[in-house]
């Protein structure tokens, strides 16, 4: 990838999760948020030049559900704004693009899912294609299963390595209060645990959340009036795999591969990583695409998806908690990654720096 | 496919061949794959109070603390500046009309509406937007804008947390609303304020 045009850095970060939000509606509990990111920057909607938000449908069970949290950013005056029905780094992935256009220097970015409602497992299912393997009603996380056993009987992984990265999540999410599966155990307790999905145990699937995150982007001298140390995006790329599972190679990621080798990943050291892996399994092969040293770089200091995982924020989430990292000065380069779609379908990698 | 990621593979290439066993068949035109996904749906804060009030025959707004407009049904947030409601307002069940529709061909889910019915855009006294609702006892052609109205509640024994406790809306008979003053209104836009 050439290098962007613009130096956009992510300037400011909210964020939201807990197991259920089951008394609060979507744009409720956002509006909080939005206004402590913007309020953080001392900006408001007026200052945006874009707005651009991800949710989904399926999950609300209903349609154009995310107008109703558009409510929440004070439209009036109109302003100029956008939708992905992905998670919300693909929108952050759009108001990015629409900077490096010209004529803008903010955009203000959310992301949110309220999955509680509905049966996940299933609302996954209706990802899948129409004709042939939704109307199978696949369980989402058996899917994901399958593709663990793929992993174990081929000998990619080990079911003590998943353990591990299980045990590093729950270790890290102690620390974060916006986990929410955050009881450490040790890898041999892990182990000990009974198969829910075989070969998956509990600790390997993700612990479901409610939620949603906002983030403000800036360009340029923008970014530093608003930032002490803004996290510049030096590199974002995305790519998908094929829709159909049986054309794909399960065992690795293409898509995250070339993803992270067009964000320029390897271009420099990795302080830390935060991945939006929902099964360990996943984390796994995603450290494997990126190309991550495990003793060089810190991988999911947050817990990642597998401490909290909210259906189309947790990518956006992502890139806030490395941006946060950069901002603390807790690491000079982070990598935050989003995936989308069933066993790692379509893959996003964002480099982020500080000065 | 391991040199080449974007050659197809082996499989793919060539003609299809038909089994013998399906040679001939009819093609298949359409499939038909039912989806259906049940949710336990929460209407969040806003509408919660709104419709557990419904069913005491009370109509809650809630009020923008930024440009004090009252918005209903609430929802929680100003939908003007973006912020969470400064307060709950309890409206009266009485209001004109603001706008409305006559229908003259059947809806084929709704039995209960008999054509010719008029649907109207009812602005509550003390809310600052309109409200959905049927205009009823009056001949549709008679509705007009501007005209009082007020709400027909179902039976105190069959009301439930639910909009449809408002079977209508009948007029009152007082004179017209004069509608020439939208600023009284609240429906200015704040952004020229």
């Amino acid at each position: 990838m050439s290098a962007p045009m613009r130096d956009v850095a992510v300037v400011s970060f909210a964020q939201r999760q807990e197991a259920s939000i089951p008394g609060e509606s979507e744009v409720e509990f956002m509006v909080p948020l939005m206004e402590q990111a913007k309020a953080a920057v001392d900006l408001t909607q007026a200052d945006m030049g874009f707005t651009c938000s991800g949710s989904s449908d399926f999950l609300a069970g209903q349609a154009f559900s995310f107008v109703m949290t558009i409510d929440g950013t004070g439209p009036v005056p109109p302003i100029s704004e956008s939708h992905v029905e992905q998670d919300g780094a693909w929108a952050l992935y759009e108001a990015w693009v629409k900077i490096q256009c010209g004529g803008i220097d903010t955009a203000f970015v959310y992301g949110y899912g309220k999955s509680s409602p509905g049966w996940l497992r299933d609302v996954l299912a209706t990802q899948m294609d129409p004709y042939y393997v939704c109307p199978l009603w696949p369980d989402s996380y058996a899917v994901e299963a399958l593709a663990a056993r793929l992993m174990l009987e081929g000998g990619h992984v080990s079911e003590r390595r998943l353990a591990e990265i299980a045990a590093r999540s729950r270790a890290s999410a102690a620390s974060n209060p916006h986990a929410v599966r955050v009881e450490p155990k040790t890898v041999d307790e892990i182990l000990a645990e009974e198969h829910v999905l075989d070969p998956l145990r509990p600790s390997d699937l993700p612990a479901e959340a409610d939620g949603g995150c906002a983030i403000v982007l800036a360009a340029g001298d923008r970014a530093r009036e608003l930032c002490e140390r803004p996290a510049w995006i030096r590199g974002m790329d995305h790519r998908g795999d094929a829709h159909t599972l049986g054309v794909r190679d399960l065992t690795s990621s293409m898509s995250a591969r070339l993803a992270a080798q067009h964000a320029g990943v390897a271009d420099d050291k990795v302080d830390l990583a935060e991945l939006y892996g929902p099964f360990t399994t996943s984390e796994h092969l995603l450290i494997d695409a990126l190309g991550l040293d495990e003793d060089a770089t810190a991988i999911n200091p947050s817990g990642g998806a597998l401490a909290a995982h909210t259906m189309m924020a947790s990518g956006l989430i992502r890139i806030g908690e490395a941006a946060s990292r950069i901002w603390r000065g807790d690491g000079d380069r982070a990598v935050a990654h989003a995936t989308s779609g069933p066993c790692l379908q379509q893959n996003l990698v964002c480099v982020l720096e500080g000065d | 496919m391991a040199d080449d990621p974007l050659a197809p593979p082996a499989a793919l290439a060539g003609d299809v061949t038909v089994p013998p066993a399906v040679a001939g068949a009819e093609p298949v035109q359409s499939v038909c794959t039912p989806i259906r996904l049940s949710y336990t749906y929460t209407p969040g804060k806003a509408l919660s109070r709104y419709l557990r009030a419904m069913a005491e025959r009370r109509i809650l707004g809630e009020r923008c603390g930024v440009t004090g407009q009252v918005f209903v049904p609430p929802r929680g947030v100003s939908p003007l500046a973006g912020t969470t409601t400064a307060g709950v307002v309890e409206l009266a069940d009485t209001g004109y009309v603001d706008s409305f529709n006559i229908t003259r061909v059947p809806i084929e889910r709704r039995p209960d509406l008999k054509p010719p019915y008029c649907s109207a855009w009812i602005v509550l006294d003390g809310a600052s937007v309109g409200f959905m609702g049927l205009v009823i006892n009056i001949a549709p052609e008679e509705v007009r804008i501007g005209m009082r109205v007020r709400a027909v509640w179902k039976p105190d024994d069959e009301l439930e947390t639910s909009a449809a406790n408002i079977l209508g809306w009948e007029p009152t008979g007082e004179p017209d609303e004069v509608i020439d003053d939208y600023e009284r209104l609240g429906r200015a836009d704040p952004g020229r304020a």
